[in-house]
């Protein structure tokens, strides 16, 4: 166990945005949220997996809806809470942890406002190790946890209890639900036990994100290049440099969809880089060859700056850098694949692991 | 009958001014040094260009006026109204009080008077409760007398103004007409807590802002001239007193745009590098379509973050005054150290004792300067090496700022220009205009009159075409309330982003039209 304070959730909110791989929604909000929380409520306590009881109760907590609007509509910090007291009534037994479901992005941050309110400790552990857009898109699903019950809360004091037959049903009502509760509504979801979390969960999530945040940061003051040692905590590989030269974006079913042109510049002078994102970077390829492809994570960073940029942030004429880290094994599984692999987005390939590709290079 | 204009611009160390007639020939250009109080520096320079210019000064019909007094106002935390901060967002937001990540300092002046009131808006337009008028009555009574102004800011008030309007009407009703009010939906757009910020920053500015443009009506009165008064933005076109008063914060960072703009309109080129070489830094800017290209990250102004789009510039540590070190073993290092405005006593052309980019480029004859003689004895191969980096700098920054590798006009402007020569790398064509050492002033002085809007829409009711038609069509009107002539509009700048995670094709769509001052 250990204290969590305003310069950790600095560091965390950094690392959550390279985890977040161009989606997630941006941690600031979920930053300045969990902050004013440890100065009204003082300091979270960060336990790690293996220090939870076999039988104690943990659910986990996140925000679900459209990032744009949580940046205009901020929450008011007490729907988790009603969502929390709500699931914990229902099932009557007493809540042991909370933790995050998605560490990338702006869910990395909001599990820690909760448990500063609440006084509960945040496990360092999460059920993507990364962004994904839909609610089955987490290790509990593939072992079989059921998402539900779930309750989803808004600020005007609105709680909704789903008990669904699967996982997807529960992702298709709660999404239709949001949009009526104004868009961004806040969950508590997957309840499950201590035994379950050890198994299931990816662990020393925060933990991770918070060494990358502090080594970008502290490179950044030193005016030196972050992404080696990025790459270094990742096992990730850097994959391309160049600029964006066109962008091609749709919205389908309220996904935004889209691909990138990157313009290779200096070692890549000459090539291109595709990259093809729905809310998160998912493959990144060049005329002949896939460079990097879903469930293992993409993100681009700002070549001046090194800070991770959003699929929404990027922009015609932006210099990067794209890197590429390979996922958890529990997501290199076939269940895996098949719940986040290539195909489930609409790519037409199989799936083939970083390192395999980097390897084939020759590099 | 001919009638003419100045136009002056800040900069960090000179203030510029020129007079143009009416087809915009330069009549005369000043440059003088910018003061400590920025408002004499530009009295001495508007003095001097209008007694240089030989004009009969009842001929001068309109001043433009690119100032960094509100930017100074911010920075040095100084002459700030008392202000009061309403955010209408309750039972939402509150998670993330108003001046959160602002610094401490800041936060002490300008957060005496937060108050938080029910009310605001869905994404769609629907109301997430109505809005709480008792409590904003309550809230007059409270601050009256209290402050000189207030920021009122209302969720989602970039889809629906309602509460916002309505809160300003209930304000205005009890404190009269001595408060000024700024209200968020006409500053910023969406993303509560920069629009809020900037909302507050204008708030906080506005006697600055009046006093700045009292001042500079006077000054032109006392010199016999009657001109009508407008101020750049940060977008590179004009605002009216009027409209400068309410919306000062507006005026931020004008002088980049400014000298982007006057080197479009100095060389007739609409789509180009811009490359500003000063003293002790070079910008490098994009114009597209004879406007600057913005920066898509968020702009901080004084330590507080908002959402204002600024011109992207990237900026190197290489000008005319630059340091140049060379060691025993014939390595050397450029800058970014610079002798500043001190070219002219330090550096060796002028008899200084410090090796500068100038005296390269004279040595090697690039350009005609100061005293040849003093730098006769230097390595002519090592100094052809320090210059091609120099180029190379310079070179590889206008690759960076480029949008593909087709080869693009590249300007040269700035006191520092004569550096360089007339080809680089990866440029169509590479062009030095006359006067460019005063472009800033120019652009100020031909500035146009815009209009924008940005928020969100939903494409599912009309339609895209007719969707993006009626956004265009209402920031063609928000320019001609501006004062633009409505029969020169040109839609300038054009985006619509659609919204992740939300049904109904939700897009988020920015315009913005602009066009020449209707004159008479």
């Amino acid at each position: 166990m250990r204290y969590i304070g305003i310069e950790e959730i600095e560091n965390i909110a950094i690392g959550a945005a390279l985890l977040g791989t161009g989606g997630g929604g941006d941690p600031y909000i979920g930053k300045l949220m969990a902050q004013q929380a440890v100065e009204e409520y003082g300091p979270i306590r960060l336990i790690s997996p293996d220090e939870v009881p076999d039988d104690a109760l943990v659910i986990p907590s996140a925000m679900m809806g459209a990032p744009t609007v949580m940046v205009e509509k901020i929450p008011n910090g007490e729907e988790a809470v009603a969502a929390f007291e709500a699931i914990q009534e229902y099932l009557g037994k007493e809540v042991y942890a909370t933790m995050p479901i998605e560490a990338g992005g702006v869910n990395s941050l909001l599990p820690l406002a909760l448990a500063a309110r609440l006084g509960l400790p945040v496990i360092d552990a999460d059920g993507m190790g990364r962004a994904f857009p839909e609610l089955q898109m987490v290790t509990f699903y593939l072992d079989g946890v059921p998402a539900t019950p779930m309750v989803l809360s808004d600020e005007k004091g609105n709680n909704l209890l789903l008990n669904t037959i699967n996982n997807v049903w529960a992702e298709r009502i709660a999404r239709t639900a949001t949009i009526e509760m104004g868009g961004s509504v806040m969950l508590s979801i997957y309840p499950m036990d201590g035994k379950t979390v050890k198994q299931s969960a990816i662990h020393n999530i925060l933990t991770l994100e918070e060494e990358i945040g502090r080594k970008i940061r502290e490179a950044k003051e030193r005016n030196e290049d972050p992404i080696e040692e990025v790459l270094k905590l990742t096992n990730g590989h850097r994959l391309f440099k160049g600029k964006v030269t066109d962008i091609n974006r749709k919205t389908e079913a309220g996904f935004a969809k889209g691909t990138a042109t990157i313009e290779g510049l200096d070692d890549y002078k000459g090539e291109e880089c595709y990259l093809h994102f729905q809310n998160e970077h998912l493959l990144a390829e060049t005329k002949d060859k896939v460079l990097c492809v879903t469930p293992d994570l993409i993100a681009v960073l700002d070549s001046d700056t090194g800070m991770p940029i959003t699929t929404e942030g990027l922009k015609y004429g932006a210099r990067c850098i794209v890197i590429g880290m390979p996922a958890n094994p529990l997501w290199r599984t076939d269940k895996g694949i098949e719940v986040a692999g290539p195909r489930y987005f609409g790519y037409d390939l199989d799936f083939t692991p970083l390192e395999d590709l980097i390897r084939k290079e020759g590099n | 009958m001919s009638s003419y204009r100045i136009g002056i611009d800040v900069g960090g160390t000179h203030t510029d001014a020129v007079i143009l007639d009416e087809s915009y020939n330069v009549i005369s250009e000043v440059k003088a040094p910018t003061t400590e109080d920025v408002s004499s520096g530009i009295y001495n320079a508007m003095k001097e260009v209008v007694a240089s210019a030989d004009v009969p000064v009842e001929k001068i019909k309109f001043a433009m006026l690119g100032t960094t007094h509100c930017t100074n106002a911010i920075v040095e935390r100084k002459r700030l109204n008392r202000v009061a901060i309403i955010r209408i967002g309750a039972p939402a937001t509150l998670a993330i009080k108003p001046l959160v990540g602002v610094p401490e300092d800041l936060k002490t002046i300008l957060g005496k008077h937060v108050y938080l009131v029910r009310g605001g808006h869905e994404f769609d337009g629907r109301e997430i409760v109505e809005l709480d008028e008792q409590h904003i009555y309550q809230i007059a009574e409270e601050i009256k007398g209290q402050v000189d102004s207030v920021a009122i800011v209302s969720v989602f008030s970039p889809v629906s103004d309602t509460h916002e309007t309505r809160a300003a009407a209930i304000l205005a009703e009890v404190l009269g007409n001595d408060v000024a009010l700024s209200m968020s939906n006409e500053i910023g757009s969406v993303g509560l807590l920069e629009r809020e910020n900037a909302t507050i920053l204008n708030a906080a500015i506005v006697d600055v802002a009046r006093s700045t443009a009292d001042g500079f009506v006077q000054a032109l009165k006392q010199e016999g001239i009657h001109a009508k008064v407008f101020f750049g933005q940060n977008d590179g076109t004009l605002m009216s007193v009027e409209y400068t008063v309410k919306y000062p914060i507006l005026t931020i960072a004008c002088g980049p745009t400014n000298s982007l703009r006057g080197a479009s309109y100095l060389t007739e080129q609409s789509d180009a590098i811009v490359v500003d070489v000063g003293g002790t830094t070079t910008d490098v800017g994009v114009l597209i379509g004879s406007f600057p290209r913005q920066s898509s990250l968020a702009v901080e102004i004084g330590g507080v973050r908002t959402n204002f789009r600024m011109p992207d510039i990237s900026a190197i540590g290489l000008g005319g005054g630059t340091i140049v070190q060379i060691n025993d073993d014939r390595s050397f290092q450029i800058g970014p150290e610079s002798v500043g405005h001190k070219l002219h006593e330090k550096s060796l052309i002028f008899g200084g004792d410090t090796l500068t980019t100038t005296d390269i480029a004279v040595a090697l004859g690039k350009a005609e300067l100061g005293n040849p003689e003093h730098i006769a004895h230097l390595d002519k191969a090592l100094l052809e090496k320090i210059y091609a980096e120099m180029i190379g700098m310079v070179e590889e920054s206008i690759d960076k700022m480029k949008t593909s590798a087709e080869p693009v006009p590249v300007i040269l402007v700035g006191g520092g220009s004569i550096l360089f020569p007339a080809e680089l790398k990866g440029a169509s064509e590479v062009i030095k205009p006359n006067n460019s050492g005063v472009a800033n002033a120019i652009g100020s002085a031909i500035s146009q009159v815009s209009g924008q809007i940005e928020r969100i829409f939903s494409l599912d009711e009309l339609g895209r075409e007719k969707t993006l038609e009626a956004a265009k069509e209402m920031a063609r009107q928000e320019a001609i309330n501006a004062g633009a002539d409505p029969d020169d509009l040109v839609i300038v700048d054009f985006e619509d982003v659609p919204l992740a995670y939300l049904p109904g094709d939700a897009t988020k769509i920015r315009a913005k039209a602009a066009g020449a001052l209707a004159i008479g």
